[in-house]
């Protein structure tokens, strides 16, 4: 995620273009972590950081598996696509952990949250660590997410928090793509063959017990919500089911009768797979404590 | 690259100096599509003096787009070799960037440039799962279709012409 150190480069804040340095303890951890060489962090979780964590955690994880199709898609066009969605979704990871750094004002950056927290740590929906699959899951699980975010970042759009808005008002773009993007897939392959369909349906029913989990808000939340900071994601429980509903319809797709739902992810209890899936995405920075390229 | 007399731009005033600024950083050209300024693109959205030190402001394309740091060193390379040192580059999120923003001008660059040009208004969401009639960039036929709705970058698809039989890219409405 490194990128060229700017004075500001984040939401619309900008640091003076030099920082004086700091003395003392205070000034020794800043500068251990900006040289990334600390070992893991502690977030100082208020709500709206909190928040914006979870958000930046569910667009970096979801990024993070689609980079993993890069050079193994089926056709060439798909590597680029899913390589395309992947790269909108670290880039609204970015926005949000920069954001999250401005908040925090403890001198860290977008890199200290993605590189330096272990698994408990991560806010992320239990959706988007799941493993990638076949193709048909990959993209039936880009598809749930999706049918979320469109309606979500619409929503965000209107936030009283002017730097979610803003965030809110490019992501919003990128999902209506990805939404339409992978609802064609996913009628391509569950009305397509007897072996695609199947790989769908199978993919459908693995993942449904994750989308609960889309609409939940607990009492930090429901306080932005009050604020009209957040958006009420149970308000946004029907238009994601008449999309997903109406496109498995189209997909001549079958969707589970069980409403039994999967929970945790957003207070770190994870499953087993975000632990590899860190083990790949933070090799560099746990292996070579400060490394730089 | 322009690349006027180092020392000059230290004698500027703050408006003389502001307006030197914006002429060198609105040279700047996209990394990706080269005959673009960030100018043409909107992408740069001010430029402001404060105590001698100069602040370009720019805003992101897309959220994931890679050349905005490129876009950035571009900015601060052009500014020190017009002798200005003191400079720094901010990223503005709100208004959000829009292809609408494409000046005319920049329209007729990337057409020129074998790129089909984002129709004007048309956000994504209202093409949502709509039918878009692009015109081919080399022979202007509207006989032409979707090869795959992500192309090289991120801010475009890949189409290819019935007539010519020209695959193109067409810059995506955002």
């Amino acid at each position: 995620m490194r990128g060229r150190r700017l004075c500001g480069k984040g939401a619309g804040h900008a640091r003076p273009c030099a920082q004086a340095p700091l003395g003392g303890q205070e000034g020794a951890r800043r500068a251990k972590e900006a040289s990334l060489t600390t070992t893991s962090i502690t977030v100082a979780e208020t709500p709206i950081v909190l928040y914006a964590l979870r958000r930046a955690d569910d667009a970096l994880i979801l990024g993070h598996r689609l980079s993993e199709w890069c050079g193994h898609a089926p056709m060439l066009e798909e590597d680029m696509a899913l390589s395309n969605i992947g790269l909108d979704l670290i880039g609204q990871a970015r926005l949000l952990y920069t954001y999250v750094a401005e908040l925090e004002g403890a001198g860290r950056d977008e890199d200290s949250y993605a590189y330096l927290r272990d698994a408990p740590q991560y806010r992320n929906l239990l959706l988007v660590e799941q493993p990638n699959g076949d193709f048909a899951k990959t993209i039936v699980r880009q598809f749930f997410y999706s049918a979320f975010a469109d309606p979500y970042w619409r929503a965000m759009t209107a936030s009283e928090n002017a730097t979610l808005a803003a965030i809110a008002a490019k992501a919003e773009k990128e999902s209506a793509y990805h939404l339409r993007h992978t609802s064609e897939w996913v009628i391509r392959l569950g009305d397509g063959t007897q072996e695609s369909h199947a790989r769908a349906q199978t993919a459908v029913e693995e993942l449904w017990s994750f989308t609960g989990e889309l609409f939940e808000a607990d009492a930090t939340e429901r306080e932005l919500i009050k604020e009209r900071v957040a958006v009420d994601p149970a308000s946004l429980s029907r238009a994601w089911s008449e999309t997903v509903g109406g496109v498995i319809r189209e997909a001549t797709l079958q969707a589970p009768a069980s409403t039994w739902m999967q929970t945790g992810g957003r207070s770190g209890r994870h499953s087993e797979h975000l632990g590899h899936l860190l083990s790949a995405l933070q090799y560099l920075q746990r292996t070579y404590p400060g490394a730089k390229w | 690259m322009v690349t006027s007399p180092a020392p000059s731009a230290g004698r500027l005033g703050p408006e003389e100096l502001r307006q030197l600024a914006w002429r060198v950083a609105a040279q700047v050209v996209d990394p990706e599509i080269p005959v673009l300024t960030i100018a043409d693109l909107g992408v740069l959205r001010g430029v402001d003096v404060k105590d001698g030190c100069v602040e370009v402001t720019i805003t992101p394309t897309y959220s994931g787009c890679p050349a905005m740091n490129m876009i950035a060193l571009e900015i601060e390379v052009a500014l020190r070799s017009a002798g200005i040192t003191a400079a720094c580059v901010r990223t503005v999120l709100s208004p959000a960037w829009t292809t609408d923003w494409l000046t005319e001008d920049g329209q007729r660059k990337l057409r020129e440039y074998g790129i089909a040009p984002p129709k004007p208004g048309g956000s994504g969401r209202r093409l949502l799962f709509g039918h878009e009639t692009i015109a081919c960039p080399r022979c202007g036929s509207d006989d032409t279709h979707l090869l795959s709705e992500f192309g090289s970058t991120a801010c475009k698809a890949l189409w290819r012409c019935g007539a010519c039989q020209e695959p193109f890219d067409y810059f995506k409405c955002h």
